[in-house]
């Protein structure tokens, strides 16, 4: 009997996903054993010529990771579309945009004249831009188009589960893998991962006192964190309880405020919105000043609130600029 | 995101009711098109328009349409939800459906009367229509709960406001609690003389009204009492109420005053807060020979015995065996269960220091109208002699009409009883001391029952009335203590300067101080000017937006005592009303947690305005108490993980909604 065939590919994100596969330490070995990894760029030598050469839905289950800001991104996320029988967001780029979705805060222009121009670290004195044709040597290369927004998966292709995380964890993949061989999958668009909060799961949930109010939020560096403490009772802006659960906690129990890497539970539309209300509904004041005092104390709201969500988000992307 | 579907189907046979309501809706939008434009919507199976949905026939039609087309849902396109959502959903269940499979568009208030061009008018109904279609659709069938209504009431403040109330309930057999925090009942009417336009005697209709507060076996009197918390919802109230020590043991003493005769204070020597600090009293005293209840109290903050434990107290020392003087009382809380509860706690009067230039506290001669009350009051601090402070008699006295009234630095309403007091005060004055009395007014306000003819009276006596406002008050300059008033008399059309030797300002009547506090505490809303904001200004004049509660009074807005009474008596009806019913409809739309996926984060549990949500501890979940929730949505917009749910405000139904008005059609 073959095999079912297996792909795994990266589009733009840090590679922390694919870490993710190599974290599966001798586990690998059984998915090894079960089966075929037919194209995976970042460890074994395959081409976009072989996958094109593959017949149409040929690759049982493809696990692709990063969000889709490139043409050459969007192109492999058509071709592995074509050639997989399930389509899999891996990783909070892919499902909700991720960090490389903060970009959207601005636009394409302004992202490449910081990263060639204004960075601190960058010696450009030519001003050297990357063009779409390279010409050298008698050879020319085509580097691909950068979008001026950084696009989810589902926003480009059809995709049949997500499977959350900045990066997943090694628990996740396998028992996502598991669930593909097994044949018990839920209905298509589901994400792999419990649908609770991840108080649930999390061992200071009985510290949280019953009625907690703020008047202050702190961010991880201004303050002394206790262990054992619910990280929101201690001041700090703990995304767990508008996160989906499955990390079984990972950040907290590195005493570390969840940032909400896992995304919103099925219930809620936009994660960032519905977690700056319920932030926002803690503070403890009435006063229109005072609030907007206590508000003022958090650092960044779009990369507090919408860390790996901007993409997913209602919004999208900061307003284009005519 | 659950799909609707999901969650059970989109009805598809849904009827359209368009009100032309005369021509209010008619007049601006085209209702034919509409219902024309309505039947094209995917899942609507018939449109209808008819002149007054409201009426009889109308409602009539929405039922025969259910049953002879086999309508699953219902939506009427018409006024305010506030004014008809219960007859359609009404006419709805009666047609055969559940009540709730009804939506109601607001093409009235939101379109028809806001909008001049037809054309934008008819779209902006259009998309309301849309909007209205695609949410009716994911409606669920949804039931009402009844909660019964405990026939005790509460009610606050013992002016003639709340006396009247308290009486009128308890003659119906209702069991009251009045809570008044001053020591005495009778709020400001207790200061007044004699009260326009009838000039009767304010003590000979007051009194007796006090004196039965007292005697009814069916009223529970706490006065020097504040209410500190309110919990519960219509029916069901839990309050609590504090009562300050008076210092002196209710069920001990008799009333027989000799403690005060008594004391080692031989002369009067605090000002007296019942006549605004005109007279005196001793630490220990009576508001007034007739207050209610008629019982002593010690003021601590001038009782020789609370600054230094060292007094002689002889008025213990007289009061003997009865025992009736307790330096060491605290303050109490009581609790108690009420149904309903009746807000009359009344007014404020304007603080004069706030317009400098009329000179209210630098010079002694300018007085406040509620001053004024007591100087002519035969129980007043001067027995009802109109004397300057240093005990002469005016021979001309200047009364300034719409102080901190009509204006816009201070308040830019009308007081509505200042004309009308001003008269009263010139006559009183003129009677008593045979003064010139000028009376400046900006428009001579009467429009009451008998008030015209008694002005026309007044001014007969020889009044002198003066139009216009004054814009200064100053001394003459001769050191005899009189008072210009420099004023443009928009009648001659000149600048006048009129010398005096009494100021009278007729002040405004403002919300109270702690009107506020007490609005969040009874959670209820106060309009722009403070005043509690009544349910509807025509329709539900003395209801509030929480159910079971009402206004009586000057709490809501500035009135005269006729009108007090008779808003005293109709919030009194309204609070039988539900009584005699008792129980009342729970409205269904309220908040639910999905147990199954709550994280117990505890986010939603400080939220609640109304305490209606607790922790489970044992599973460790969020809990709704159904009863307690008003479905005010706090707590589903907190949930961070979407785990609280709310009735007729599911997401799908009010994200169907948003789509559907942000469609182009
Ligand atoms: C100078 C002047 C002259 C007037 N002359 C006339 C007249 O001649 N004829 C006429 O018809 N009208 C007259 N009025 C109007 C009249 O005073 C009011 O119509 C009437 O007093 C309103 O009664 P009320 O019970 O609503 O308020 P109030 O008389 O203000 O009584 C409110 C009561 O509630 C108590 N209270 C307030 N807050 C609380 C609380 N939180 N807890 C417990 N108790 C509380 C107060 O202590 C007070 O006893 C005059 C008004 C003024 C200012
Ligand atoms: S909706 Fe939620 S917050 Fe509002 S009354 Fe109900 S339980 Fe309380
Ligand atoms: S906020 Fe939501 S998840 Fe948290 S305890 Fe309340 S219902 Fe449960």
């Amino acid at each position: 009997m073959t095999k079912p065939k297996v792909a795994f590919y990266w589009c733009a994100a840090c590679g922390g996903c694919e870490e993710t596969v190599v974290d599966l330490a001798e586990q690998i070995l059984d998915v090894v054993a079960a089966v075929d990894i037919v194209f995976w760029p970042v460890a074994l030598d395959f081409k976009r010529k072989d996958v094109e050469a593959m017949p149409d839905k040929s690759i049982a289950a493809c696990f692709l990771n990063g969000a889709i800001r490139t043409t050459e991104q969007e192109e492999m996320a058509h071709l592995l579309r074509r050639k997989s029988q399930t389509l899999l967001a891996f990783g909070s780029c892919a499902q909700l945009g991720g960090i490389p979705g903060l970009a959207n805060l601005w636009q394409r222009e302004s992202v490449l004249e910081r990263v060639y121009q204004e960075c601190p670290s960058n010696v450009n004195l030519d001003g050297v831009r990357p063009s779409r044709q390279y010409r050298d040597n008698g050879h020319s290369v085509t580097l691909p188009t950068l979008f001026d927004t950084v696009l989810t998966l589902d926003q480009v292709v059809d995709v049949d589960y997500y499977v959350p995380g900045c990066p997943p964890t090694p628990k996740l993949l396998l028992e996502a893998v598991q669930a593909l061989l097994g044949g018990n999958l839920p209905p298509k668009g589901a994400v792999l991962a419990p649908d609770h909060a991840l108080c649930e799961e999390c061992p200071r949930k009985d510290t949280r006192p019953d009625k907690l109010m703020l008047t202050e939020f702190k961010r991880p560096h201004e303050a002394l964190i206790d262990e054992e403490k619910c990280l929101m009772a201690q001041g700090l802006l703990c995304m767990g309880p508008a996160t989906r659960g499955g990390c079984e906690a990972l950040c907290v129990k590195g005493n570390m405020p969840c940032t909400g890497c896992f995304g919103p539970t099925s219930r809620v539309k936009d994660s960032g919105a519905k977690a700056l209300s319920a932030f926002a509904s803690l503070v403890n004041s009435n006063d229109e000043k005072e609030i907007a005092g206590i508000l003022g104390n958090i650092a960044d709201p779009v990369g507090t609130f919408y860390r790996y969500s901007l993409p997913s988000s209602l919004l999208r992307r900061k307003r284009v600029e005519a | 995101m659950q799909e609707p579907s999901e969650r059970g189907s989109r009805a598809s046979r849904v009827g359209v009711f368009v009100c032309h309501c005369g021509t209010n809706i008619a007049g601006t939008v085209d209702v034919c098109r509409l219902v024309e434009y309505a039947g094209t919507l995917p899942g609507v199976a018939l449109a209808r328009e008819y002149k007054y949905m409201c009426s009889d026939p109308g409602q009539e039609l929405i039922q025969q349409e259910i049953r002879e087309h086999g309508l699953d849902r219902v939506v009427v396109a018409a006024c305010s939800p506030c004014l008809h959502e219960k007859t359609f959903r009404t006419a709805t269940a009666k047609g055969g459906l559940n009540a709730y499979h009804f939506q109601m568009v607001n093409i009235r208030e939101h379109d028809s009367w806001v909008h001049e061009d037809k054309d934008a008018a008819l779209e902006k109904a259009k998309d309301l229509v849309r909007a209205a279609v695609r949410r009716v659709r994911l409606h669920q069938a949804l039931e009402t709960k009844r909660a019964s209504i405990n026939p005790d009431v509460l009610v606050v403040g013992g002016g003639i406001a709340g006396i009247h109330a308290a009486l009128t309930l308890a003659n119906a057999g209702k069991h009251v609690y009045l809570v008044e925090r001053e020591p005495t009942i009778g709020g400001h009417m207790a200061k007044f003389d004699k009260t326009f336009p009838t000039l009767d005697c304010a003590a000979c209709i007051l009194t007796p009204k006090m004196t039965a507060v007292k005697a009814h076996p069916n009223i529970t009197l706490w006065t020097l009492s504040e209410v500190t918390r309110v919990e519960g919802y219509v029916g069901n109230y839990q309050v609590n109420v504090t009562r300050k020590p008076r210092y002196v043991l209710e069920d001990l003493c008799v009333g027989c005053l000799e403690c005060i005769e008594a004391c080692v204070y031989q002369q009067a020597k605090v000002l007296d807060e019942f006549n605004l600090g005109l007279g005196k009293r001793k630490p220990i005293y009576i508001p007034f020979p007739q207050a209610v209840p008629l019982l002593v109290v010690i003021d601590p903050e001038t009782c020789i015995e609370f600054k230094s434990h060292k007094c002689k107290k002889t008025c213990v020392e007289i009061c003997g065996e009865r025992n009736a003087i307790d330096f060491e009382q605290q303050d109490r809380t009581e609790t108690i269960e009420v149904g309903t509860i009746i807000l009359g706690t009344g007014f404020k009067v304007f603080d004069a220091r706030r317009i400098p230039y009329y000179g209210y506290g630098t010079y002694p001669n300018v007085y406040t109208s509620l001053e004024l009350e007591r100087l002519v009051n035969a129980s007043g601090p001067t027995g009802g002699e109109v004397v300057l402070r240093d005990g002469r008699t005016p021979k001309s006295v200047g009364i300034i009409h719409c102080v901190g009234s009509r204006d816009a630095h201070t308040n830019r309403y009308c007081s509505r009883v200042c004309c009308m007091y001003s008269l009263k005060l010139a006559h009183l004055i003129k009677e008593k001391t045979e003064a010139d009395v000028y009376n400046f007014y900006i428009d001579m306000r009467t429009p009451g029952k008998g008030f015209e003819e008694f002005y026309n009276r007044v001014a007969e006596e020889g009044l002198k009335l003066v139009r216009g406002k004054v814009a200064d008050v100053y001394p003459e300059g001769n050191g005899d203590g009189r008072l210009v008033l420099q004023v443009e008399d928009t009648l001659l059309g000149m600048v006048r300067k009129v010398p005096v030797d009494m100021v009278v300002l007729s002040v405004g009547l403002e919300a109270q101080a702690d009107a506020q506090e007490v609005r969040r505490m009874f959670n209820i809303t106060c309009a722009g000017e403070g005043f509690f904001l009544e349910r509807h200004p025509k329709l539900a004049p003395v209801n509030t937006f929480t159910d079971g509660i009402f206004l009586a009074g000057c709490c809501q807005s500035p009135k005269d005592i006729p009108d007090t009474v008779a808003q005293a008596g109709a919030a009194a009806a309204e609070a039988l009303a539900l009584i005699d019913a008792g129980s009342i409809e729970m409205e269904p739309n309220t908040a639910y947690v999905l147990e199954e996926v709550c994280s117990g984060c505890k986010t939603c549990i400080p939220m609640c305005p109304y305490s209606a949500i607790s922790f489970l501890e044992d599973k460790k979940k969020a809990e709704i108490n159904e009863v307690l929730c008003k479905g005010c949505g706090t707590c589903v917009a907190a949930c961070p993980s979407g785990s609280i749910r709310q009735n007729l405000f599911e997401d799908e139904e009010i994200f169907e909604e948003i789509e559907g008005v942000l469609t182009y059609a």
